[in-house]
């Protein structure tokens, strides 16, 4: 059962935009965000579906994972359209009961609920194109030039790395421990809300203890391997920036740019 | 095997206060210890007796109360050179899921080398190498949580070679392992051992993988009980069994012989030996 969980899902691949440097796609990604929110108008969500579209195609992306992305949200994206249809005051088109639909409402509702899409989509094909340890990668150089105000950038990288690797070793270990406690007549899946939170404490106090007892021994095995922090450490596959990741930024950064012009010229 | 010492241990002893009275608990006492350099040293022990202790102090993760731990001539307590001690002497611990690092086989195998700030072109060389010898090239895309217990224990004895240690201490690395990866990893201990001139430290409580060890060392309440070949420690069976460890079974079985009166030499060590005598 907790086997289904996938974080931060990766569907492997070796097409440009997967090669692409990871502080490149997360500049990019960036971009696109700040992009999507400085749009005041329709029209120009036409570049920004281009864009997701290319990059689907490029990448090979099987649309079915695209969607599958969107399904938990699909709560988060009715609200924002039912808050946004009925708050809006304006050209009163027509009652639902005491609520009234206006014109203005159903147009930034759906600009609203298109816009939540979007940042949807494009922000998973990072995670879906980048594998977590270029992400870590990526993150960690980028966070560079920050460590001079006392932000620890390695030590950060390094965690998420850590976090990653032992999220299937603490499920399975979940799993191992449920079954033993079920065999001793556990009961995790009936009565309220509140007695099933009672009846996690067995599974959660022998997990924690477990959690933490590795920590300790991750901690001397690694010191056994002379880690001593970021410092003077060097990498097995540096990153480095290639041609194409600079005609991709650059391209880019002319694309969005255009998308941001829209909002000052009259269409 | 030559006479240059590896690791040396002179009168060190080891206190620590227990958790439940305050009270001085001495894990290791007074123990001097020579390890030469090639040398397959095997120490013995039941839970408790300060085996771990005693390797933890061999790359100085401890530091002795009271005596002198040197490796290749460095004193572990020279904190400058705490770094290169953990560079020649290598450790693999019991839990290899609690060992390795990273997502994938090779970016765990290169955490070590990275460590030292080698060069890429160099950490790649020998990630490569280590895979190689360990035989697990074919899985250095992987990730790791998908790996059997012996493949992953592998994983993490490459993860030290590509540091190129001069020694490794095994401490306990088959007691988590299920049969058939016992035999894997004892497999490259003494491929490590022959082909590559490592020297070796094995810790277990399992007579069984002591057979091929150059040396045996029995440790009981902190202190050497019994030490030589193993043929030599085998053949007394009953100060063996005296410090609650078990002989390989076919010694016992000499044992019983020679008890009923069949006239066979004692140190008879593996299947095919007895089965020649007999």
């Amino acid at each position: 059962m907790l086997k289904d969980i996938t974080i931060g899902q990766y569907f492997p691949g070796d097409s440009i935009v997967h090669k692409l440097d990871p502080r490149i796609k997360i500049i990019i990604i960036g971009l696109f965000i700040a992009s999507l929110f400085l749009i005041d108008s329709f029209l120009p969500y036409i570049f920004i579906v281009l864009f997701i579209g290319t990059v689907i195609k490029v990448a090979k992306l099987p649309l079915k994972f695209i969607l599958k992305g969107i399904k938990p949200l699909v709560f988060i994206i009715m609200i924002t359209l039912a808050i946004n249809i009925f708050m809006t005051k304006g050209e009163v088109l027509f009652y639902i009961g005491p609520l009234t639909v206006s014109k203005e409402g159903l147009y930034t509702a759906a600009f609203m609920a298109l816009r939540l899409i979007f940042l949807i989509t494009g922000t998973s094909l990072l995670t879906l194109t980048t594998s977590p340890i270029a992400l870590t990668d990526g993150i960690e150089k980028l966070l560079n030039p920050f460590k001079r105000l006392g932000l620890p950038a390695h030590e950060l990288a390094m965690m998420m790395t850590i976090a990653l690797r032992f999220i299937p070793t603490l499920l399975e270990e979940t799993d191992k421990i449920m079954k033993a406690q079920m065999a001793r007549g556990a009961d995790f899946e009936s009565g309220n809300i509140l007695n099933r939170a009672k009846n996690l404490i067995p599974l959660l106090v022998p997990l924690f203890i477990n959690a933490f007892r590795r920590a300790d021994e991750l901690a001397t095995a690694m010191e056994a391997r002379c880690y001593r922090g970021g410092e003077n450490r060097t990498r097995l596959n540096e990153l480095r920036l290639k041609k194409t990741d600079i005609v991709v930024m650059t391209s880019m950064i002319i694309y969005f740019a255009l998308i941001v012009s829209t909002r000052y010229i009259d269409l | 095997m030559n006479d240059e010492v590896m690791i040396r241990l002179e009168n060190v002893s080891y206190e620590y206060k227990s958790y439940v009275d305050d009270s001085i608990q001495t894990a290791v006492n007074d123990v001097s210890l020579e390890i030469k350099k090639g040398e397959f040293l095997c120490i013995l022990g039941h839970n408790g007796s300060g085996k771990s202790t005693m390797a933890k102090m061999m790359n100085g993760l401890l530091f002795p109360t009271s005596g002198q731990v040197t490796v290749m001539g460095i004193n572990t307590r020279d904190e400058d050179k705490i770094w290169d001690i953990r560079s020649k002497a290598g450790m693999v611990f019991q839990n290899p899921d609690n060992q390795i690092v990273a997502t994938i086989v090779e970016e765990d195998v290169a955490f070590g080398p990275e460590n030292l700030g080698l060069p890429p072109g160099e950490i790649r060389r020998r990630v490569d190498e280590a895979l190689e010898i360990v035989e697990m090239s074919e899985y250095k895309k992987h990730a790791p949580h998908l790996l059997s217990g012996g493949q992953k224990q592998r994983v993490a004895i490459a993860g030290i070679l590509a540091m190129n240690p001069d020694c490794i201490i095994f401490d306990e690395p088959t007691a988590m392992l299920d049969p058939n990866g016992r035999i894997e990893v004892m497999g490259t201990i003494k491929k490590l051992n022959e082909v590559e001139g490592k020297t070796i430290v094995l810790i277990t409580h399992y007579m069984e993988e002591t057979v091929d060890a150059d040396r045996i060392i029995v440790m009981n309440k902190g202190e050497i009980a019994l030490q030589g070949t193993p043929r030599e420690v085998f053949s007394q069976v009953d100060k063996v069994k005296g410090l609650g460890l078990d002989v390989p079974q076919v010694t016992e079985l000499v044992y019983e012989l020679r008890k009923e009166g069949i006239n066979i030499k004692y140190d008879v060590l593996s299947v095919e030996e007895l089965v020649d005598i007999l």
